[in-house]
């Protein structure tokens, strides 16, 4: 290992993870599609200027064509436009959301772990948000802040904020399960005694030692976390909690579209097929990631 | 006269029924209903919901029922007591009913004058909480005449007496088995409640809440031959679509009720041919109300009461009109009805006698005018954000309605054309059983109308209007003080309006009804408290095989459930 590094100039070891990162195909791959959805999403109504929300009786129920790759809905709105709007809400609200639980996780998972004082606090703290029904609680926030917060930034802005705050905070807390009981081992292990030994303070400990080394749970609980936020933001839809319904989502234009399976399959296809690929493609890289970030694999 | 005809076409219906005459009771094996909304208890009388009524009614009968036509049936009644045969008193303060002779409940009993006594006081008890109050409203005294007499005292003139005991929703109970649930204890008596012993031609056998109801064929119902039928599987919950393709598609089900899907949807399922879908029109109309409160949500709990002050635009009739103008409802009904929808104009729009004419240059859709006349009114965008400003405010409307796929496209559909006029529409959509709920807590509740617009469809049960039109004088304004209830909904209140209803309580000439119902019908829309889009019928399915459907819509669906039989194909 140091035969090779003496003649060479100090690399960032950024470069060690993107070229980990490279060798693992199915993450290349998830990571090109991501990409592509999200200059699909945010790139796309620059090119495709349809409008998603005007509505054109004479061309209600299309099947696919070249005015309408996608086809229409039933009030003759371009499937393809809403497609792009859905999925700049879909991809915001599930990336947010993601992070936010993530850093709540990760944050109290990391405490309790390493913390042996606050640990059954935080933890009964965490049971107690387990516990918690998810329906009524979800109800009752959006019931009590939908208005001040309509008021404070307008119904989208403010109706974005509550429901990845929603998300975040209700599902944060399998994430900091799994980052303590990784701690708590870490904590154990001989190059953290060494670490301690030589007087390293709790947060160079944190971020240093630990953290690095829990970051592949962390990164498998994030992508599954963006698959959750987009699912439980199309339930919240549903059940008119979400987004107005002249809002398209990705969850919302699945749900619209389930009546019409049969008549027009392809109105439930291109939402479910995007909902699932663009999951697909973030655990991909979730995995990937992993693997890269974790040093004990990474040059294998 | 008239009535003696209606009877004498029931009898002849009766006789010529050729599975009636044929069928003998209990020969046609099961029939299977879908009800998509599950009923949870099968009172009518705690319950107002149209799922609890309609499971109901086929053990719970009244005096008389309303046919498909809007006439009215006797089925617990010997005739229907007119004017002309002495059954109404002249002065009309009174009305006497007498029971078929030999009448039995399902458990062998008579049925005597004294069960109707019964459930009067069972449902104007004070504590009782009883859904139907307005059925015995002005009544003053029921009293048993005799064993099979019954005689309906009112406190004052009453031009229509077809209220109590009339219709599905005030059918008669059992004395003996609810005497021990009056008032308080009304809720409690689960037995009773769920499996209420009638006259009607099934019995409850197995009664599971919000899931499936199984019934039998009555023995003792008093039509030898009838029902064909028996069992019937009562099948709650589910949605409209799946409903409507287990009867049409798959024919899992004979039967399937409210089928508000897409209209090309049910055409499609109904090419599949082993269903029919049945339509029925009624009086429902689904409206949009403007509230004339402000629902500022700066207001805080004062918003939509009156010490909210005014709206800041929607009490300006040209703001009304221009919405009103802006909608094409050719093309609400082509999208979200078919079949089962018909624009309207009115919100009275049947029954014919009532129905207003004044109304129908909003049928044609004129965006050009709707702009022209907000331009007349002064109302015009002054900062170029292409939304209208009246007095500074723009014209920025919160439309907010129950959750549900037609009513989801009509919001977008509206908020397009409305765009087009300058008024700026936020869509909002809440589930139903919460917008319906009527919790005084929740703020989302129709009643509250914390929106500027919502839309809803209402309706009234039987053919006389009073009731009905009575519900939109200024002491109907929900508000704190009344626990949020009242039917003034989009809270108007003009004392000329309170003056026709008070006129029309007092009125027995039909043709003069017919006038006043039709001035009330006219300040409602004119003054656009009220934009009337659609008039709804009641859209249901029915195997082929299922003979004898005569859907009313002025009634129970399954009104006449003991004439249906299994025809063979």
């Amino acid at each position: 290992m140091t035969d090779t590094t003496t003649n060479q100039a100090p690399r960032n070891q950024w470069w060690d993870v993107w070229d980990q990162f490279k060798t693992h195909k199915g993450a290349l791959l998830g990571a090109g599609f991501f990409v592509f959805m999200l200059l699909f999403v945010y790139l796309g109504p620059y090119v495709w200027g349809i409008d998603p929300g005007h509505i054109d009786p004479r061309v209600r129920n299309q099947g696919m064509s070249f005015a309408h790759p996608m086809g229409t809905d039933q009030l003759g709105r371009d499937m393809f436009a809403r497609m792009m709007a859905g999925g700049q809400i879909s991809i915001a609200v599930g990336l947010t959301a993601m992070l936010l639980s993530l850093v709540l996780g990760t944050f109290i998972g990391v405490l309790a772990g390493y913390f042996k004082r606050i640990d059954g606090l935080l933890m009964r703290f965490t049971d107690l948000f387990l516990a918690l029904p998810l329906l009524p609680l979800l109800l009752v926030i959006v019931m009590l802040y939908r208005d001040p917060l309509r008021a404070a930034f307008g119904p989208e802005t403010g109706i974005f904020i509550l429901i990845v705050f929603v998300i975040g905070i209700t599902s944060w807390m399998q994430t900091a399960r799994i980052v303590r009981g990784d701690v708590l081992a870490l904590k154990e292990r001989e190059f953290v005694l060494a670490a301690r030994s030589i007087g390293t303070p709790p947060h160079r400990m944190i971020l240093r030692h630990l953290l690095p080394n829990v970051m592949s749970p962390i990164m498998v609980s994030a992508t599954l976390g963006i698959a959750n936020a987009i699912i439980t933001e199309s339930a919240l839809s549903f059940l008119g909690l979400g987004f107005p319904s002249d809002f398209p989502t990705w969850g919302r234009l699945l749900f619209d579209g389930t009546d019409w399976l049969q008549r027009n399959p392809e109105r439930v296809i291109w939402p479910g097929l995007a909902i699932s690929l663009t999951v697909l493609s973030v655990n991909y890289i979730g995995d990937g990631l992993r693997d890269a970030l974790d040093p004990r694999i990474r040059g294998r | 006269m008239k009535f003696r005809h209606i009877l004498l076409g029931a009898a002849a219906a009766f006789a010529l029924s050729p599975a009636a005459a044929l069928a003998e009771r209990g020969s046609d094996g099961q029939l299977n209903i879908i009800y998509w909304q599950a009923p949870s208890t099968l009172n009518p009388y705690l319950s107002g919901g149209t799922k609890e009524v309609e499971a109901a009614s086929l053990v719970l009968e009244s005096f008389a029922r309303f046919d498909d036509t809007g006439e009215m049936v006797p089925f617990m009644a010997e005739s229907i007591p007119t004017v002309e045969n002495g059954g109404v008193s002249e002065d009309l303060t009174s009305i006497t009913w007498t029971f078929r002779e030999g009448l039995m409940w399902s458990d062998g009993s008579a049925v005597t004058a004294a069960d109707a006594v019964f459930t009067w006081e069972y449902c104007t008890h004070p504590e009782s909480g009883c859904a139907q109050t307005n059925y015995f409203t002005g009544v003053e005294s029921v009293e048993a005449v005799d064993d099979r007499t019954v005689r309906i005292n009112f406190s004052e003139p009453k031009p229509f007496p077809y209220t109590a005991f009339v219709g599905a929703e005030s059918p008669i109970l059992q004395a003996a088995q609810f005497a021990d649930c009056l008032g308080a204890a009304a809720p409690e008596c689960t037995d009773a409640n769920f499996g209420p012993i009638g006259t009607g031609p099934f019995v409850v056998e197995e009664f599971r809440p919000n899931d499936v109801i199984t019934f039998v064929a009555n023995d003792n119902y008093r039509v030898a031959d009838q029902p064909a039928f028996a069992r019937v599987v009562f099948k709650g919950g589910g949605d409209a679509a799946s409903a409507a393709r287990s009867v049409l598609e798959t024919g899992e089900f004979d039967y399937a009720w409210n089928l508000q899907i897409d209209p090309t949807l049910l055409a499609e399922m109904e090419e599949t041919g082993i269903g029919t879908v049945v339509t029925a029109f009624g009086t429902s109309v689904e409206r949009m109300m403007l509230n004339q409160f402000n629902p500022d949500p700066a207001l805080g709990d004062d918003r939509s009461t009156e010490a909210a002050g005014p709206h800041p635009f929607l009490t300006h009739p040209a703001v009304g009109a221009a919405m009103s103008m802006a909608i094409d409802r050719a093309l609400l009904v082509e999208i979200g009805y078919g079949a089962g929808g018909q624009p309207t104009c009115n919100v009275l729009p049947a029954p014919d006698a009532y129905a207003s004419t004044a109304n129908d240059d909003c049928l044609v859709q004129d965006i050009a005018g709707a702009n022209a006349l907000l331009d007349e009114a002064g109302i015009v965008d002054t900062d170029g954000d292409g939304v209208r400003e009246h007095n500074g405010v723009p014209l920025r409307v919160l439309y907010q309605t129950s959750t549900n796929a037609v009513r989801q496209d009509t919001q977008a559909l509206i908020k397009q054309w409305w765009s087009e006029v300058g008024i700026d529409a936020e869509l909002r959509n809440i589930d139903a059983s919460v917008f319906f709920g009527g919790d005084p807590s929740s703020p989302d509740t129709y009643q509250k109308f914390y929106a500027d617009i919502e839309m809803y469809t209402n309706n009234f049960a039987g053919v006389d209007p009073e009731a009905y039109m009575a519900n939109w004088r200024c002491s109907e304004i929900p508000s704190p003080a009344s626990q949020w209830q009242g039917n003034n909904i989009q809270r108007s209140c003009d004392p000329a309006y309170d003056a026709l209803v008070d006129a029309m309580a007092q009125t027995a000439s039909l043709e003069e009804r017919g006038r006043l119902a039709r001035e009330m019908n006219d300040m409602l829309v004119q003054n656009y408290w009220m934009i009337p889009l659609v008039h709804r019928g009641g859209v249901s399915a029915h195997a082929n095989t299922l003979g004898g459907v005569r859907m009313s819509d002025w009634d129970s669906e399954l009104w006449n459930i003991a004439e249906w039989h299994r025809d063979d194909m």
